[in-house]
Parts: C-alpha cells; structure tokens; sequence
C-alpha cells in the first residue's frame, strides 16, 4: 500500500493550564510522539501544525533543536488538526519526506470564544447587537435540526451524559466526572436548547503524532495504523454556517456531507464498516447532527441508535469514546489531533478502560470549524 | 427610532419604517444580506440592491441567557436580560438572522409569522442607533 502511517502518538491532559504552559506542552507532546514512534527530532523530514492564539507552531523549533526542518503553519479553524494532517499526508506521499511530524496545540481564555467581526467581513454592527456568538449559532443550528427530523431535545441530555461518562475513563481528559441526565438537565440553560453541559468550554490541550511512508511503517513498529484517507472540505452554497448574517434560501448540504464522502471514497470504505467513531462535538447537538452529515446513519435515525445503546463504548458504533470536546474541552488547535490520537489507541487496542471490543479495524475522525470548513479521516489497522 | 442607522449599507429608514437592503445576484438570482459586491452562490460581480419583504416566518430561534463577551456586544442596560434571537424566512428572497423582540421561550415556534421592526439599540460608539428585529405578528387590533 502507498501512502502514509501512523508510528507516533503523544498527547498531554487537557485543561486549564496553571504550573505549565501550552507551549511547553506542545514541545512535551512533541517529544511524546517521537519517542513512541523510536525516532529523533533531527529524523523528522517535514513538520507541520498550528494554533489559533497560542503562537506559529514553528517558533517551537528553538526548544527542539534548530535542525532546518521544513515547517508550515497551518490554521483552518476547529479543522487545523485535520488540515496540519492532511499536509503532512501529502508530503510523504509526493516523496518528499519519510517522516513527517504534525502538531497542535491552543490556549483560549475562560468563556465564550471573543469574535471579531470585522476579521470575518462582518459589520460592527453584527457583534454590537449580540450575534456575534458560536454557542448562540449551534443552539440555532441544533434547534432547526431537532425541528425538521422530529427528533426529541432529550437527545442532547443523552449525549452529553455519554461525553462525561466516557471522559471520566481518560486520563488525558479535562473534565473527569461522569454526570447524570437530571445533574445535566439542572445546568443552567444558555442558549436554547443548550445547557451548559452540552456546550465544550474553549481550554489548553497539545497533541502530536509522527507520520511515515506506509511502505517503510513496520520498519519502526509492529503495530503502525494506517491513514486509509484523509480529506479537507470546505462549503459550497446553502450550507448553515456559523456567523452569517443571512442563508439562502436554496438549502444545501454541509461541507461535512462532501468531506465525508470524499473520504470514504477514497479510503474505499463504507460508512458501515467504521469500528468507532471521533466527531466534532462543540455542542451535544453537533453529534447528533455531524452523525448523519458523516454518512454513519440517516437523518433522524440517531434516536434509535442512542436510545439503544449503539453509541457507547461497548455499542455497535462507539462514538467519542474519549469524551469529545465535552469532556476535552476545546484548544482549536489541538482538538482534531485528540481525535486522531484517540483512534490510534482504540486501533492498536491500548485504550485502556475506555478501549472498545473487537478490536477494531476501521476508526472514522471528523471536525469542522468556522467559518465552514471540514476535515475526515479514516485511520485502519 | 433614533433615525440613525447602525449600519446605513443595511437598511434604509424613511416616513414608512425602516426596509432591509439585500443584494441580488444579476447571474443567479441569488439574495443576500448585508448586501455583497459579488454573488456568494456564483461569485458573479453584477449584483444591485435589493429592497428586501418585511414580513417572513420563524425558521430557527434561541434565547441568549447570558451576557455575550464584550467587546463585541454592547450592554443594553446595567443588568443584562435574555434576548431572542432567530432566523427570519422572507419567502422567495433569503432567511435573515435577527433579533427578535420576544425572548419568551414557550412563545417561539419554527413557522410563526414574523414582521420586521426597528429597533434601538446601544451602538460601539456609545450612542444609541437604530437596528432591526423582528416581532410576532399579531393578528389582533394592534396589527
């Protein structure tokens, strides 16, 4: 198989960092992956990542060595994980290096994402009279979904309930405590229909892996996975995206639905066969959302997939079984490659208390970010 | 109405209310709000402006319970209060995202037909301007 592989994983808890830095953290994760993966920093060929505002993921080269590594930064919104990734793919697969390293990494402050609107084309006027709001646009959005396939708002309780749960079986995760249904119906209400349990908190997080020629992946382990596909979309006209002033009225499909199928295409995998399952979950709704977007079931089918038990750890399709953004909470930067780092776990089945039966053989990662764009990967063993 | 609008390139305001100013794509037909120099459907550059309807119907709604960060936002009192917020299908042109002037959760509802409203608000500067929202419409005498 040509193409490119996964040898190496490292990934330091999530959270509110008080006695370290997130640049310290980026650089330990670093370190991490490389020593997982049996190579030196001055091995690697080719480097990529990014952060939001936390700093050019380039500048860390002063902490590991000035070796004149090729190094691009990458920024693409909750997506850059997925995008540092997909570059990294495409510079061992032209050849132009054996190893590649990928990094991610963020720290937001306390609260609601600060937005500047006129960064995004916006008027003054957009954020002066309160719109200017991801949470305010994902109980929108999840509130017009919920609507249109008759499916009940409990459905987030369940979701949430199911973050938390899964959360508290990773080590790495900020928020460690599993919480009921009625401990999450009781949070307060933010934006309808949202509570603050179904909406992530912004937070610091770094994540690394080390990538290598398919061909050359069990030279360095017996165990590597392999990136069966990884693909980056972004909107085409009448998707619902975040911070738009108006939609058209020709309703169209999310950049989600074409990064997906472009992925499964080009993997030569179906949905049906994925194992498990990572999916941006910024808010409980966008699970449910982003489940059906993937391809993994149809609209309005997940009532009877949570309802049943399907997408916990031990169901026929576990998803987030790391805990997602809920339970992670969400550095942009460093968020799709948790997700990745996830299912590299659960594939070579050192997940731990978490890791989900099988084993599996096919894991599926999706995030999207603002202002629409998404990135899907499917790892396989 | 103060008079002033909180962005003129939105809306025009003049003896009979305020009216919404959207773009149309001279290619496509496409609508958008604010107006755009090109098409975001087709990216066509011919597009004119186009004096948007004042009545639509509930496509989405939420309720802002808490303060959203400042900057941007510009408090409207001393002590915050929830406001409604939504999406206003103008049937045959483009779905608006609006304040709404109820914030009442029990009395929103995807379909509920809506009329546009001016509406005064802080601006950044500190002085107040005129914005849009839209309310519901009642049927009764006070239509």
């Amino acid at each position: 198989m040509s193409g490119a592989a996964i040898i190496g994983i490292g990934c330091t808890p999530f959270g509110r960092y008080q006695d370290t830095s997130v640049r310290r953290e980026a650089v330990r994760s670093i370190h991490l992956a490389l020593a997982d993966a049996g190579v030196n920093w001055s091995d690697i060929g080719y480097a990529v990542g990014g952060s939001m505002s936390s700093g050019s993921a380039d500048t860390l080269v002063s902490d590991l060595g000035l070796t004149g590594v090729p190094f691009l930064n990458v920024f693409n919104g909750c997506a850059t994980g997925s995008s540092s990734l997909a570059t990294a793919v495409h510079a061992i697969t032209s050849g132009t290096t054996d190893l590649a390293l990928v990094v991610g990494f963020d720290s937001h402050p306390r609260g609601a994402f600060a937005i500047r609107p006129e960064q995004l084309g916006l008027g003054q006027w957009y954020g002066s009279t309160g719109m200017a709001l991801t949470s305010q646009f994902f109980a929108l959005k999840i509130q017009r979904y919920l609507y249109e396939h008759a499916l009940p708002t409990r459905l987030l309780t369940a979701v949430a309930a199911k973050a938390f749960r899964n959360g508290a079986r990773n080590p790495n995760a900020w928020r460690r405590k599993a919480l009921t249904e009625a401990e999450i119906d009781a949070s307060m209400l933010l934006s309808d229909p949202l509570r603050q349990y179904m909406l992530c908190s912004p937070g610091d997080g770094a994540c690394a892996l080390v990538l290598c020629d398919a061909d050359r992946a069990r030279h360095y382990r017996s165990d590597p996975v392999y990136i069966a596909g990884t693909t980056v979309r972004t909107r085409r006209p009448g998707s619902f995206e975040v911070l738009s002033p108006s939609l058209s009225i020709h309703r169209g499909q999310s950049p989600t639905v074409d990064a997906a199928r472009a992925v499964f295409a080009l993997a030569g995998i179906a949905p049906g066969d994925v194992d498990l399952a990572q999916l941006q979950d910024t808010d409980a709704g966008a699970e449910l959302i982003h489940m059906a977007e993937t391809g993994l079931c149809a609209h309005g089918a997940q009532r009877e997939l949570i309802d049943s038990g399907a997408t916990e750890i031990v169901g026929a399709l576990p998803i987030n079984t790391d805990g997602g953004c809920l339970a992670n909470g969400e550095p942009i930067g460093a968020s799709g490659l948790r997700q990745i780092h996830e299912n590299v776990l659960q594939l070579r089945g050192a997940a731990g208390d978490r890791q989900v039966p099988g084993p599996p053989r096919v894991a599926f990662s999706h995030v999207y970010g603002a202002p629409g764009l998404s990135g899907c990967t499917v790892l396989t063993r | 109405m103060t008079g002033r609008p909180i962005d003129p390139a939105l809306m025009e305001i003049d003896a009979d209310g305020l009216r919404l100013l959207g773009s149309r794509c001279g290619a496509c037909a496409e609508i958008d709000f604010p107006a755009q120099r090109s098409c975001r459907r087709c990216g066509a550059t011919d597009t004119t402006i186009a004096r948007l309807g004042d009545r639509g119907v509930l496509w989405s709604w939420t309720v802002q319970r808490f303060p959203p960060p400042s900057p941007p936002y510009v408090p409207r009192g001393r002590e915050f209060e929830p406001f409604g917020v939504g999406y206003v299908e103008l049937p045959g042109e483009v779905i608006i995202e609006t304040l709404l002037t109820e914030s009442g959760a029990g009395r929103l509802w995807i379909g509920m037909p809506m009329r546009l409203i001016a509406f005064d608000v802080p601006a950044h500067c500190g002085e107040q301007a005129t914005t849009f929202a839209f309310t519901p419409v009642d049927d009764g005498a006070g239509r």
